[in-house]
């Protein structure tokens, strides 16, 4: 780990004063970003956390009856706190470990982006609304591919908010060494429609099987996804298994959370 | 009735409290007055020239005491090898220079290249960051097979080929055995992997260098499973230290599971370099670090061959195995796919006729050497599987098939050289079959069918050589080392003892098990018996821990010394007891004269033997206090039976444990909850070998699974509760005790149970898999599924 200076601000107004340093770097849990810092792989000049921040701390319902959750919120907060939309609490449950749950925050999750994590998935299935310190971004707007996301330099996730479904499931079926999701499902639906995102599997980032979600609309049961599938070419292929196993992998979580949701 | 101390008793592992408080003293808890910090910068290319190595920038930084590079060490001897393999021809194996820091090429990624030692690690790593390294690349050996081509590119320029050596044996058996096949009435052949390994143990190695300059002694703390022979070596064969000036200290030792034998470049770097910089040198393994110069384990391919008659009788084995050496030789690394694997072909069964042939290669990897089993579990493996699939091919039951072909007579001369001295094939099958209740397997094969699972049953059996090892026999096979151990037993004047032992615990609870065996021949409370071990300056010479031998090898050295000290204490107690020696009696703490009332406690005896008032100083010297050493006439033989229960989920391919049980014959067993416990590691480690753990190779040599984002190591979760019994026992006939050993056992014979469970529920649905490469992971049973 290289030096750098350490900055707690107690507002959003001061922690994006904080971001406005040269290749200041902002801190959520750390759970991706520390380990990196420990490899050298990253220099920031100065961190800013963000857990000192109480208005982006804790979990609410909104007027319209969404649930929102403050960009700082870890996620063993959301599993105990989510019950509301219990898909969300659910998946919130079953991301890492205790130490990771404990200390990994929402805001931290989806600014990184990794086309593994389960929170990019539970964002864009659920059609949540990414909600900076400028603006209120859709998650489809958001996710723009590998750790690559529509914020800009220095904007800071201060809340997200999920509608919340008539049912939903997260189905992850966990790569063996990591346990992030080698493919996991997030399936939700809506009174105007089905919502379908899938993260790991891709190489383009978390993303939306159209076909699934068309099929799904018009029939919520596992079998409407019988006889749809995806290609391999454009997923993920690695040590853990090629891009056709995960495109395969797409298909069966889908079925599983379909049959799951509630 | 269990009992509650001694030989037999379940004693709770006294180091624990130590352990599980945070008391232990681990080799990174030793922190020296002045002490500076050592940071290796590795080549993070496989295979390459250094053309140029500038430091002169690093060595201005803040903190740097001085760096090294490769040049440094031109007159100190390299990494030597501990084993010399001759090949099939009669020839020596070729030994490649493997220098402390690399000269003038690069050989696999993680090599040390240069060395920063600077007052704190930070500044350390900031320097090592500053070194320029010019590497002009080349292309990387990776693929065994390929390296063994015409032409290939070598990967030790001063070496004819890749070809460490090419061994066969018995090579004077080889046209009998190929004519065992000729007239074979079915041959059944396999060609597998036994996948490459890291053992991962917890605490990753430490090397902690120090020099008194005012006595000229160098000190060495380090992480290894044998101090002894690492001073032996360094001293020896590396530094040129004499043993009398150098003193090596393994304490509290995490986990070891092989790696932590090996003498490694930076134990000679720090003892070095604490001379050369007159500061202690402190060399901390980042877990990174661990994955690219910790030794790795297995990485075999293997094509095996059954010959059976009309009757289904074993006639013959063939094998053909290319083994990986990765880039230098790690110190026993040719011992372990020849004399511990080749001698293990026979397992279980009467197979009269063996022929192995083991072609050792270099390539651009980090080092292999032994790891949990060491060529055990790949003979294992290969030679459970190729029964397996033989009885599926004859349609005969495979339990059937192995119990038509079990050794039945003892003891009984292997065609591979080695005698089993004791066993009861049929004995350990009749456990496991109760114990896996077979009959109800049918029933729990239709509801998971009923859950949309398949379920499938693998039995296997196995058989290891332990207690290594006879000195006189492994110096013809090429060690070159002995392998006696240690003993030194000390009384104490009021009556407790301490017990000084080659052995080396890190993790296998020596100093429980180690007293209960003193404290049961004496008959006092096993608390009076204190195990010491570890440090060079307070043992006698031992060969460490490994392959199962420390209560084989150990326990008989430590039973020897006590039984000196015995029949010493016997004299002065006939002295005080003013009665004939052979009518003196040891029972329950106290000497007696036979057949009166007479009698001397322990406490009185050792107190008069340090206050020799009233003693026979004409005829013994005062003092209470024995050393032997034991070279065993033999190794020990433990064997088992295994069987694994998996469901598969057909959509997936995940596979998962419902059911493992363990039937073994450890011969006799000293403290049963610590076998227990040591069979349930070895299941675990086997266990994720077979469905986990891959350490996998790019075409570049680049390490793919290089944390554990990528290695899968086995958890909780992954594993069942395991049912395990040790209850069978055929004693050893040549030790002591009595006993064989049991730290590898469960890491041996568990793997071909899982993959023989796999193509059980596989083939029960119909599926033509006949096998699939370890680990079995979810991609690799679904692609075999879906092939």
């Amino acid at each position: 780990m290289y030096n750098f200076e350490f900055e707690k601000p107690g507002s959003v107004a001061d922690a994006v004063a904080a971001l406005g340093a040269d290749d200041a770097q902002a801190l959520g849990g750390g759970q991706t970003l520390i380990p990196t810092l420990k490899q050298r792989l990253a220099m920031p000049t100065k961190l800013v956390s963000l857990k000192g921040i109480a208005e982006m701390q804790g979990v609410c319902t909104g007027d319209d009856g969404a649930i929102c959750i403050g960009g700082a919120t870890s996620h063993a907060t959301v599993a105990a706190e989510a019950g509301a939309y219990p898909a969300l609490a659910a998946t919130a449950a079953h991301i890492g470990d205790p130490a990771v749950r404990n200390r990994g925050t929402i805001g931290g999750s989806l600014a990184n982006n990794d086309p593994s994590a389960c929170y990019p998935a539970a964002a864009l299935g659920s059609g949540a609304t990414i909600v900076t310190n400028t603006r209120e971004i859709a998650a489809d707007d958001y996710f723009q591919g590998m750790f690559t996301t529509a914020l800009d330099e220095g904007e800071i996730i201060t809340e997200v908010r999920f509608p919340v479904p008539e049912k939903a499931n997260y189905q992850k079926f966990v790569q063996p060494a990591s346990r992030f999701a080698l493919v996991g499902v997030y399936v939700a639906k809506y009174a105007d429609g089905v919502r379908v995102a899938i993260t790991g599997a891709s190489n383009d980032g978390v993303f939306r099987w159209t076909e699934a979600e068309a099929a799904l609309s018009s029939n919520f049961s596992p079998d409407a996804v019988d006889g749809l599938s995806l290609s391999g070419d454009d997923m993920i292929s690695d040590l853990h298994g090629t891009g056709d196993y995960r495109a395969h992998l797409c298909g069966v979580m889908t079925k599983r959370a379909v049959a799951a949701a509630a | 009735m269990p009992k509650d101390g001694g030989i037999g008793a379940s004693s709770k592992r006294r180091e624990d409290v130590r352990f599980l408080t945070g008391a232990g003293n681990y080799t990174d808890d030793i922190n020296m007055h002045g002490q500076a910090y050592v940071h290796f910068l590795r080549s993070d290319i496989a295979h390459g020239t250094i053309t140029n190595i500038d430091t002169s920038a690093a060595a201005s930084m803040p903190g740097v005491v001085r760096i090294f590079t490769g040049s440094d060490f031109e007159g100190v001897g390299g990494m030597p090898c501990g084993w010399q393999v001759t090949d099939k021809h009669g020839q020596p194996m070729q030994e490649p220079a493997h220098p402390i820091l690399a000269q003038g090429k690069v050989r696999h990624v993680g090599e040390p290249i240069a060395a920063v030692v600077a007052d704190s690690l930070a500044e350390a790593r900031d320097a090592a960051e500053a070194i320029v390294v010019d590497i002009n690349e080349l292309p990387a050996v990776v693929d065994m097979k390929a390296a063994l081509q015409d032409g290939a590119t070598k990967v030790h320029d001063d070496l004819d080929n890749n070809l460490c050596y090419d061994w066969g044996f018995v090579e004077e058996n080889k046209d009998a055995v190929n004519k065992a096949f000729e007239d074979a009435a079915h041959v059944t052949s396999l060609e597998l992997v036994n996948n490459r390994l890291v053992a991962n143990p917890m605490e990753p190695r430490v090397a902690v260098g120090d020099y008194a300059r005012g006595t000229d002694e160098s000190t060495l703390y380090t992480t290894s499973q044998n101090p002894h022979v690492i001073r032996l070596l360094m001293g020896a064969f590396v530094l040129g230290i004499p043993e009398h000036k150098l003193r090596v200290v393994a304490p509290d030792v995490g986990g070891g599971f092989g790696t932590k034998i090996f003498h490694y470049q930076e134990e000679a770097f720090c003892t070095f370099a604490a001379k050369a910089c007159n500061r202690p040198v402190k060399w901390t393994s980042s877990r990174t670090e661990a994955f690219i110069s910790d030794a790795h384990g297995r990485d075999h391919v293997t094509k095996i061959e059954l010959a059976l008659d009309a009757d289904n009788n074993f006639t013959a084995i063939r094998t053909e195995t290319h083994a990986n050496m990765g880039a230098y030789l790690s110190t026993f690394a040719p011992s372990v796919p020849t004399w511990l694997h080749g001698t293990l072909m026979a397992g279980n069964y009467k197979t009269p006729l063996i022929y192995v042939n083991v072609k050792a290669v270099f390539t651009n990897t980090v080092p292999v050497d032994a790891y949990r089993g060491a060529g055990r579990p790949e003979a294992t493996f290969q030679l459970e599987r190729v029964v397996d699939k033989a009885a599926r091919e004859l349609g005969v039951d495979p339990i059937a098939l192995r119990r038509q072909n079990f050794i039945t007579e003892f003891p009984y001369a292997t065609p591979v050289a080695v005698e089993y001295d004791t066993g009861d094939y049929h004995g350990t099958m009749d456990k496991l079959e109760e114990m896996g209740d077979f009959a109800g397997f049918a029933a729990r094969r239709a509801e998971s069918e009923k859950n949309g699972k398949l379920r499938g049953l693998g039995v296997n059996c196995y058989i290891e050589a332990c207690g290594i090892a006879p000195s006189n026999l492994v110096g013809q096979l090429g060690a070159r080392a002995g392998l006696y151990e240690s003993a030194t037993v000390r009384v104490n004047a009021t009556g407790g003892l301490v017990v000084m032992t080659g052995s080396h615990s890190h993790g296998q609870g020596h100093e429980t098990s180690f007293a209960q065996v003193v404290a049961e021949m004496i008959g006092i409370d096993e608390n009076m018996v204190e195990i010491v071990h570890g440090d060079t300056a307070n043992t006698p010479m031992g060969m460490g821990t490994y392959g199962s031998r420390s209560i084989a090898v150990g326990g008989s050295a430590m039973v020897r010394a006590t039984e000196k000290i015995i029949n010493k204490a016997k004299k002065i107690a006939s002295h005080l007891l003013e009665a004939s020696e052979a009518d003196i009696e040891l029972k329950d703490g106290a000497f007696s004269v036979a057949g009166t009332d007479k009698s001397v406690a322990w406490g009185d005896v050792t107190l008069a033997a340090y206050v020799p008032h009233n003693y026979p100083l004409e005829d013994i010297e005062p003092g209470l206090e024995e050393t032997a050493f034991y070279d065993p006439s033999n190794f020990t033989y433990p064997s088992g039976a295994y069987a694994c229960e998996v469901e598969v989920d057909p959509d997936t391919g995940k596979v998962t444990i419902e059911r493992f049980a363990a039937a073994d014959d450890f011969g006799n067993i000293i403290n049963p909850m610590i076998v227990t416990g040591q069979v349930h590691g070895g299941l675990a480690q086997g266990i994720g070998q077979a469905l986990l753990e891959n350490c996998a190779y790019d075409e570049n040599g680049q390490l793919l699974s290089a944390s554990y984002m990528d290695y899968a190591m086995p958890r909780a979760d992954d594993l069942p509760m395991f049912d395990v019994d040790h209850s069978s026992q055929t004693p050893c006939t040549h030790n002591p005790l009595g006993v064989k050993g049991c730290g590898e056992a469960g890491a041996i014979g568990s793997p071909p149970a899982v993959v023989n469970a796999v193509v059980d529920a596989l083939q029960s649905a119909g599926k033509d898999v006949t096998h699939i490469d370890m680990p079995l992971s979810p991609d690799r049973v679904w692609a075999a599924m879906n092939g």
